[in-house]
């Protein structure tokens, strides 16, 4: 009975600490999908170059484990605003196959220069010295890191609901998403609101990438690694449901933790059949309401 | 009105013409003139019928897949078994595989063809992403990571042995992409090829006047997998190997991009586009296996910020503006 309990919390805390590294990269994408309707297949990509510049400036610079979060962040930001002039802007309203070669470029681009840059390995992470180690929480002891990866997730759903609920800028977005041109109308500067919210979404991709490093080993591939699973999030998050994107993203972590767990050989990828299952079932998300 | 237009112009563009030899002379120049890059030439001919297979779904019926990987890798695949059991008759051989892929296509595609949009686009990168992890698992079956090496196959027609210079090869995959161009071009040209376009371009008039859609697109995604089966059965060939690479998703977003790169919906477009891709990659990869990577990103960045066609879009924008040029002049 303890072992099973003892295994239950396991699956719960890698299962949410996963689920929610997961959201905090996800959540990006949800908004660029679901508010922008742009099918960013380069989103994973922002993810390892947050993930890249946190963990060299750790290893080569010998920066403090919280600034090289930080730094990965702005750094990632600032890019992406770039990016979004350069080449995101011309894909607002183009074709969703447009849109996928636009973006599957800019991945291929980042896997390339990040192969050239950091070698074709896997790039190791060593923790900090305050999140190495284990903790005991009565039943058995758990990785300090997996705790702090719960407290940061938390904290980063905290900060966007009351960003999305509490400020204007919030108010001004989901009014855009739910009618641009009206929004347009009543003097709300769209395209300004859409790039600070690609902004907030590559940052944050790039702090999921960042601190999610020990979880998701950073190597080249990266961007096309991982993109399913977020994809995936998105999806079955009914594109652009901030609140059920969380929902989801902690179900795919428990999942595909407990599966990991209970069926070693093939828990790699029970969790992707059974999303394929779910999104045919539901292709328009899975809380969403039956089409009236 | 428009839809009226198009089609009759679907149609005229099918007519037989003359500029179709051109890249059947330049295989055949090639075959005399660089005689050391065969097996670059054979790699070429495979590529370029697994995009055709692509430009078939993709750019006539509009069925946005990244998941083709999986019908080339079943090809490729199903040809090594069979060579394993003891058939190494290399016509049937193809055939066989691109029953088998198309038997998969049937069975999968009433169920995929149903999405539309992001929808299909993420499931069929789910599917294709599960099936190379479960070839991966199922070794008992794939050979696993270490794949099935040491394939032999009979001489082609028991007369032309597959030989070290790659001759047969080549040839036999110049073949096989004429033969497969002539099937791909009767199809497209034909009253069912039409019908697709006229689901790309509007499915709900498609739906209206009475075409039964779902049944039209399973059809096409079905001939489609097959033609990609007979990709991966030539390469199966070709290399006397199948790795999991055969059924690694890139190739799918790979042939992709070749569509892209030199105009999608054009048949033509394919073999453009792998050649192109093909020599972009050899030359990257002589230089550095990982710049390739790099380049083929930039190319399709420009290629969809600059030129809506591709190469050979751009050529036609071309020819039209010196047409122009010269009946204003005249």
């Amino acid at each position: 009975m303890e072992q099973i309990l003892s295994a239950a919390l396991f699956v719960l805390l890698y299962g949410v600490s996963y689920g929610l590294v997961l959201f905090i990269i996800a959540i990006g994408l949800v908004i660029t999908m679901g508010l922008m309707q742009i099918v960013n297949l380069a989103h994973g990509a922002f993810a390892a170059i947050g993930g890249y510049i946190a963990v060299s400036l750790m290893n080569a610079a010998g920066m403090p484990y919280l600034a090289t979060l930080c730094a990965a962040v702005v750094m990632v930001v600032l890019l992406s605003f770039v990016l979004e002039r350069l080449i995101y802007v011309r894909l607002y309203g183009a074709s969703h196959l447009d849109q996928i070669l636009m973006t599957l470029g800019v991945n291929f681009i980042v896997i390339g220069a990040i192969t050239i840059l950091f070698g074709p390995n896997v790039y190791p992470v060593k923790l900090p010295g305050f999140l190495q180690g284990s903790v005991d929480l009565g039943l058995r002891r758990f990785e300090v890191y997996r705790i702090f990866v719960i407290c940061l997730g938390l904290a980063v759903v905290v900060c966007l609901w009351a960003l999305f609920e509490r400020t204007s800028f919030g108010a001004k977005l989901r009014a855009a998403v739910d009618n641009r041109s009206i929004a347009q109308v009543i003097g709300i500067d769209v395209d300004r609101l859409f790039l600070l919210a690609f902004g907030i979404g590559s940052g944050l991709a790039a702090l999921g990438g960042a601190v999610g490093a020990a979880m998701l080993p950073l190597e080249p591939y990266y961007p096309m690694k991982y993109l399913m699973l977020v994809l995936v999030v998105v999806a079955l998050s009914g594109y652009g449901n901030i609140r059920a994107s969380l929902g989801v993203a902690i179900i795919v972590g428990l999942i595909d933790t407990a599966g990991r767990l209970l069926v070693p050989a093939f828990g790699g990828f029970v969790i992707y059949l059974l999303l394929i299952l779910l999104t045919i079932w539901r292709p328009d998300g899975l809380f969403a309401g039956r089409a009236p | 009105m428009t839809l009226a237009i198009e089609s009759s112009k679907a149609l005229v563009q099918y007519r037989f013409s003359t500029y179709e030899l051109i890249p059947f002379a330049v295989a055949i120049a090639f075959y005399f003139v660089l005689p050391d890059y065969l097996p670059l030439g054979t790699a070429i001919c495979v590529t370029a019928i697994f995009a055709l297979s692509l430009d078939l779904v993709i750019g006539y019926a509009g069925i946005v897949t990244l998941g083709h990987s999986v019908f080339f890798g079943i090809g490729a695949y199903s040809a090594a078994l069979l060579s394993r059991s003891g058939w190494g008759e290399p016509v049937s051989t193809v055939i066989a595989a691109a029953a088998v892929a198309a038997f998969f296509a049937l069975l999968s595609g009433p169920l995929l063809l149903r999405l539309r949009g992001l929808p299909l686009i993420m499931v069929t990168l789910g599917v294709a992403s599960v099936v190379s992890e479960a070839a991966n698992k199922l070794s008992w079956l794939t050979g696993g990571n270490d794949g099935l090496p040491g394939l032999i196959f009979d001489p082609v027609f028991k007369m032309f042995a597959w030989s070290i210079d790659g001759k047969t090869a080549y040839l036999y995959a110049l073949a096989w992409l004429f033969v497969v161009l002539i099937v791909a071009r009767t199809v497209v040209s034909s009253s069912f090829g039409v019908a697709l376009q006229g689901i790309r371009q509007n499915e709900l008039r498609m739906r209206l006047i009475g075409a039964p859609v779902l049944s039209q697109l399973v059809a096409v995604y079905a001939l489609s997998a097959g033609v990609a089966g007979v990709a991966g059965a030539l390469y199966a060939q070709s290399n006397g190997f199948v790795g999991l690479e055969a059924l690694s998703v890139d190739q799918g977003v790979f042939a992709l991009a070749m569509i892209v790169l030199s105009g999608i919906g054009r048949l033509y477009g394919a073999i453009v586009g792998a050649v192109v891709y093909m020599v972009v990659q050899y030359t990257a990869q002589q230089w550095d296996p990982y710049y390739w990577m790099l380049a083929i990103g930039v190319m399709l960045v420009l290629v969809v910020r600059f030129s809506k066609g591709g190469i050979l879009g751009a050529l036609d924008a071309l020819s039209a503006g010196l047409k122009r040029r010269m009946e204003t002049r005249l």
